[in-house]
């Protein structure tokens, strides 16, 4: 099997069916990972351009090496090394990069809908992998594929999102997906983290961390994101620490085999204590894992087999 | 004796209150006659006009275009806006001082008049700058500016943020006579917003602009607007606040006018979805319930005028990341078929809507002609209300394409535009 459209650029766009098939499909293929020798032929003779307009270690990494144990030929490009510092723009970058015929697009980018905007002018398949505040699919994606390995299930779970819901893809990715498998979502943060009309999302929102907690099954937290700060939006770290932060504590609310999660990078101590972020129900280096897998899945998915 | 008859439209003019079947005879570019058809104005050495089944109005007036000459010749020139203008049934457009140099003195004045001479003929009324450079820290030379002939003064996109600054401002247009027209937006609220804050915007991933960034400044506005008793103008009105800010001030008599355009009574954020830059616009589309508090304003008279806010971009700042493309879309030749839509609608009379695109703008730019009179220079518009058409941007004569309209099927159209008695557009 494998999935009938050119790009992955969001959630809301993959069915039920096709969040599944790519769930199943990473299982099966995380296998490769531990495998002494890590490769398989299944990508040989593509290739696939890592463009990655937006500073990221995990992502790009994980990007890379799945692309690299599916035998696939990679190259990679930020914004720092690409002709964009010389004032080309993005859709002339990409037009280039076209003309040598890539496979596929992996493309992060700081403005929300650049990858839509470059599916649209490109015959390769564009993997969002990530987008501004808008979307991080395959970090949903590789959440969903954690829970689920871990719970059996993800349908009926309660999952708790707090942080900063306004500045975050991982955020409104994650509540998409959830929702859409059926778990219920739980959004919390200071009021100024909360984006207008967040609800029509279809999920509730609460200013109060502990609300959010109380009887949740896994637990998403939030980076604050502080590259992408406007001023204003709380008073201190100290504060936010105090009254959003995910601490052993607060913790104490939440059911006995809570998972934590987190999208990194991490900010210890503040939206999470450290003794929480390396603690038993902390799940945050599967995740990574797991990231592979999925990456994997999605480039098995778009590119195994004749297009 | 140059004569020109215009036989058997049916003449409307909100100034006068005509309505009716009639001729026109023009002279010398004046208006002799106005009469019925069996009238004394038949005259068989005239050029005649058929109107028949058209409708005939004053002349168009756009208070609020863009044209982008001097500096960004490569978006419009002020050749280019004028064709435009013509096709779209405009006798007459205001150009705002946003060019590259600044229209903040005398000679980028004449310059721009300058060249609208050489142009087609539609009259160009430029719009001067409130500060220097717009950079909203001292006011232009208003004197100097009105003599080369300004007729308004407006910081344009650039909102006056600094209050006293805009109080001067009013009291020293005052003095010469000149409206102000006022970009109303603070500029701390709208932050990086990129479109109207609210559900699409959280569903797409972009910031928001808050619909409180445009009705804060117009509350201080309209303050500022009381203190000085000087006649001020808001452009392009989107905000349901607003709206009711605007009504609530007129009714206490203040010398206020607004305006609002196409694309606000069009088109709603949805239009954003898929991340087109083409419906990037400041300010953003709003939602449904701004729309209809633009009609109601429309309807009630809280909003004197239909201005299309032209403003012309490239491929080079549009096709980009949303986040990085240019506010601004075209309107001068979809203006008058959107604003239509409002009549079939039952939203405006035809007579309102004209008074609304012609005869209030010039009443509050305090031109000396208003309307379809005897000796008033013929400056008309004929218009085929039954005309259908397909919006096609490639076919526009703005040098620009960036529209969010390509493609909509529209009723209605100037098929002639008569300036000073001069044929500028004819496509009867």
């Amino acid at each position: 099997m494998k999935i009938e459209k050119k790009d992955i650029l969001d959630i809301e766009s993959l069915s039920t069916e096709e969040i599944e098939l790519i769930l199943d499909t990473a299982d099966s293929l995380k296998e490769i990972s531990t495998r002494p020798i890590k490769k398989v032929p299944t990508l040989r003779g593509k290739t696939i351009v890592h463009f990655f307009h937006e500073s990221s270690t995990r992502t790009r990494t994980s990007f890379e090496i799945a692309a690299k144990r599916l035998s696939a030929d990679t190259v990679s490009i930020s914004a720092s090394t690409s002709s964009i510092v010389k004032g080309e723009t993005l859709a002339d970058t990409v037009r280039n990069l076209e003309a040598m015929n890539p496979d596929a697009i992996i493309l992060r980018h700081s403005a929300s809908g650049a990858p839509h905007m470059l599916a649209r002018l490109v015959r390769s398949s564009v993997i969002n992998a990530g987008d501004g505040m808008h979307a991080h699919p395959t970090q949903a994606l590789l959440d969903m594929m954690t829970v689920r390995e871990k719970k059996g299930r993800l349908h009926g779970l309660s999952v708790a999102i707090i942080g900063d819901i306004a500045h975050s893809r991982v955020a409104r990715s994650n509540t998409v997906g959830f929702l859409k498998m059926g778990a219920h979502v739980i959004l919390a943060g200071p009021p100024t983290m909360i984006p207008q009309g967040i609800e029509v999302l279809g999920a509730p929102v609460t200013y109060y961390v502990e609300e959010a907690i109380k009887n949740a099954d896994v637990i998403i937290m939030l980076r604050i994101q502080k590259e992408r700060q406007q001023p204003f939006l709380f008073p201190s770290e100290r504060e936010y620490a105090s009254y959003y932060g995910l601490t052993t504590e607060n913790l104490a609310a939440a059911r006995d085999d809570v998972l934590i999660m987190h999208p990194g990078p991490i900010n210890r101590g503040v939206e999470i204590a450290p003794e929480v972020a390396d603690g038993p129900y902390s799940v945050i280096l599967d995740q990574v894992a797991n990231g592979v897998a999925i990456r994997m899945a999605l480039l098995y998915l778009l590119l195994g087999g004749p297009r | 004796m140059k004569q020109t008859l215009i036989k058997g439209g049916r003449v409307l003019d909100p100034e006068t209150g005509i309505d009716g079947v009639m001729d026109i005879l023009i002279e010398n570019g004046k208006i002799a006659e106005i009469g019925n058809e069996k009238s004394k104005i038949q005259n068989p050495k005239s050029k005649i006009i058929d109107a028949s089944g058209k409708l005939v109005t004053p002349g168009l007036i756009d208070i609020h275009t863009h044209l982008r000459e001097p500096g960004h010749e490569y978006k419009e020139t002020v050749e280019s806006g004028c064709l435009a203008a013509a096709h779209g049934g405009f006798t007459a457009i205001c150009c705002m001082p946003n060019t590259e140099p600044v229209n903040d003195n005398q000679s980028v004045t004449d310059y721009i008049l300058r060249k609208a001479n050489m142009a087609v003929g539609v009259r160009v009324y430029p719009v001067g700058a409130i500060s220097q450079g717009l950079r909203g820290e001292s006011l232009a030379e208003y004197g100097e500016m009105k003599s080369a002939g300004v007729v308004a003064v407006s910081d344009d996109g650039n909102p006056v943020m600094n209050a006293q600054l805009m109080r001067r401002a009013l009291e020293y247009a005052k003095g010469f006579g000149l409206l102000v027209i006022s970009h109303c937006e603070d500029r701390n609220l709208t932050a990086n917003g990129a479109m109207n804050e609210g559900a699409t915007a959280t569903r797409l991933g972009l910031a928001g602009i808050p619909n409180a960034a445009e009705t804060v400044m117009v509350a201080r506005d309209i303050a500022l607007c009381e203190l000085t008793d000087a006649p001020l103008h808001i452009a392009h009105v989107s905000a349901e606040g607003s709206v009711r800010l605007i009504r609530d001030a007129k009714a206490r008599g203040l010398q206020l006018t607004a305006e609002t355009a196409p694309h606000y009574f069009s088109l709603t954020e949805e239009a954003v979805m898929n991340y087109d830059t083409n419906a990037k616009v400041y300010p953003p589309l709003r939602t449904d319930r701004d729309r209809d508090a633009v009609w109601q304003g429309l309807r009630d008279g809280t909003i004197d005028v239909i201005a299309s806010d032209h403003a012309p971009h490239s491929s080079v700042e549009k096709d980009l990341e949303f986040d990085a493309a240019a506010n601004g879309l075209i309107g001068m030749e979809t203006s008058l078929p959107l604003s239509l839509k409002l009549v079939e609608m039952g939203l405006l009379s035809l007579k309102d809507l004209i008074a609304k695109m012609s005869t209030n703008p010039a009443r509050i730019l305090e031109l000396d002609y208003v309307g379809l009179k005897r000796g008033n220079p013929a400056d008309l518009t004929i218009i085929d209300l039954e005309k259908k058409f397909t919006v096609d941007a490639n076919t526009f004569c703005s040098k620009s394409r960036n529209t969010p309209f390509n493609g909509w099927e529209l009723k209605g159209k100037a098929v002639l535009t008569m300036v000073r008695g001069k044929i500028v557009f004819d496509d009867r």
